[in-house]
């Protein structure tokens, strides 16, 4: 199998993770309940955890960090946690359902959405998004890369404008985490939603969210804590007030070991492999006679992604046809993605994603672009 | 590409749905697989149960045994 649906998540984790989750089966108690061995174990695991999440993300303190089961429960609390009747929200065509039904519901309570539009290639005007901004806006939400075309968002930029103009800047990492330098402070990010499973190469179950000092979000849910039993309320410090009940200690060994080997190896070199491997698809496949590229491949700076179609062929049949005869794994149709592909004019098609992990090869690739050229000649 | 045959293709409203009958319809023997479901057909689940025409009796039965309701029935051509 030639696996290239890394940006749904990755299948390829460093040995680390998983001798990391194992060892934790057997050994670990419950973090901050009590302070007997395997409890206190627990706990040092997964502070050490936020302090290599802290140290990816600058976030300074790792206390600012709280674990979440993935991105859309990080943006759920995030977005539901933040805005209020009345508030004025900005986000994207770019963002995931994961942005766009929390804020939609959040709409149904009384909070105005404005979502920008992009161009041909997939890309937003920071000008409009500026030209958004009123009275009564509250934030900016947006993905720092679209999960359909692999397109970026200058976070600093955007972060720069809200700070200008008083607004809490909220960001989807989901497809950036762990491969492209993310800088809380420099970005001037108010919240980051990450999940531990895709670029992260951490277990599925993993995921948290950085929230600044001086910003307070309602929890979606209260309880268990460990501290402060007899207080009917749930404790309001980061980062307990937003993990409610048992962490997913285990998983969060797991992403631990994943940091650790991210830290190791290097985001740079990380990096700079998926990018080249995606480069080497593109120059593969661009030329190709009936073949379209969506989004912007002229820049670097993007995550390595390549959505295409093939002719006017329905992208589940490609998918399912890389899939039952070349063993080449791909995610076809709307990627949770609805305003992207609506933007893009892919509703009804849908779109092939190939998406790369530092773990693909050139030889697999080079075998992917072969199989588009084999599927393009009919 | 190979090429197309008509097939009977089944749309379920979840993801659960396209499982349970995938485990029902293995355990009893019934034929087919799952597959993207094809743009034709849309449905609230990205997955769909495809099979022989000549297996809609054998397919209704396992549905309604393991009270799965489909979200669609439809004969559409299928790549196999």
């Amino acid at each position: 199998m030639i696996y290239m649906d890394n940006a749904a998540t990755t299948i390829h984790k460093p040995e680390e993770v998983r001798a990391a989750v194992m060892a934790a089966f057997g050994t670990m108690g419950n973090a901050g309940r009590g302070a007997s061995v395997p409890a206190l174990d627990a706990s040092r695991i997964i502070y050490g955890t936020r302090e290599k999440l802290a140290r990816l993300f600058h976030a300074g303190d790792p206390r600012r960090i709280a674990f979440t089961a993935n991105s859309t429960e990080s943006l759920n609390i995030a977005l539901k946690g933040l805005f209020s009747r009345g508030d004025h929200v900005i986000t994207t065509v770019l963002e995931h359902n994961s942005v766009l039904r929390p804020l939609y519901e959040c709409r149904e309570n009384g909070v105005k959405l404005t979502v920008l539009g992009c161009d041909g290639k997939g890309r937003i005007s920071y000008e409009e998004m500026e030209a958004a901004i009123r009275a009564d806006t509250k934030a900016v939400v947006c993905t720092h890369a679209s999960n359909l075309t692999g397109n970026m968002t200058d976070l600093e930029r955007v972060g720069a404008m809200a700070k200008r103009h008083g607004l809490l800047f909220v960001v989807d990492a989901s497809q950036t985490a762990g491969v492209w330098p993310i800088d809380v402070e420099k970005m001037q990010i108010d919240v980051l939603c990450f999940t531990g499973h895709k670029s992260l190469l951490g277990p599925q179950g993993t995921g948290g969210m950085y929230v600044r000092e001086g910003v307070h979000i309602r929890p979606l849910l209260s309880g268990g804590s460990g501290i402060d039993t007899y207080n009917e309320k749930h404790p309001a410090e980061m980062p307990t007030v937003l993990e409610a009940g048992t962490l997913n200690g285990h998983g969060i060994a797991g992403l631990g070991a994943a940091l650790s080997w991210i830290e190791k190896t290097g985001m740079d070199r990380i990096r700079q492999r998926e990018l080249s491997l995606m480069r080497r698809f593109y120059n593969g496949v661009f030329r190709i006679p009936g073949v379209t590229v969506y989004g912007d491949l002229e820049t670097e700076k993007r995550a390595p992604i390549v959505s295409l179609n093939i002719l006017d062929y329905d992208s589940s049949e490609v998918s399912d046809e890389l899939s039952t005869v070349y063993g080449i794994v791909t995610r076809p149709g709307a990627h949770c993605a609805p305003l992207m592909h609506r933007a893009l004019g892919t509703v009804e098609q849908g779109a092939v994603r190939f998406s790369f992990s530092f773990f693909n090869t050139e030889e697999e690739v080079d075998l992917a672009a072969d199989a588009v050229r084999e599927l393009a000649r009919g | 590409m190979r090429e197309k045959e008509l097939r009977l293709v089944v749309t379920f409203h979840t993801t659960a749905d396209a499982m349970a009958m995938e485990k029902a319809c293995r355990e009893q023997d019934v034929p087919g697989r799952l597959i993207p479901v094809p743009r034709s057909v849309s449905a609230g689940c990205g997955l769909a149960w495809c099979a022989p025409l000549t297996e809609r009796e054998k397919l209704c039965a396992v549905m309604k045994e393991q009270g799965i309701g489909p979200e669609g029935l439809h004969e559409c051509p299928v790549r196999v």
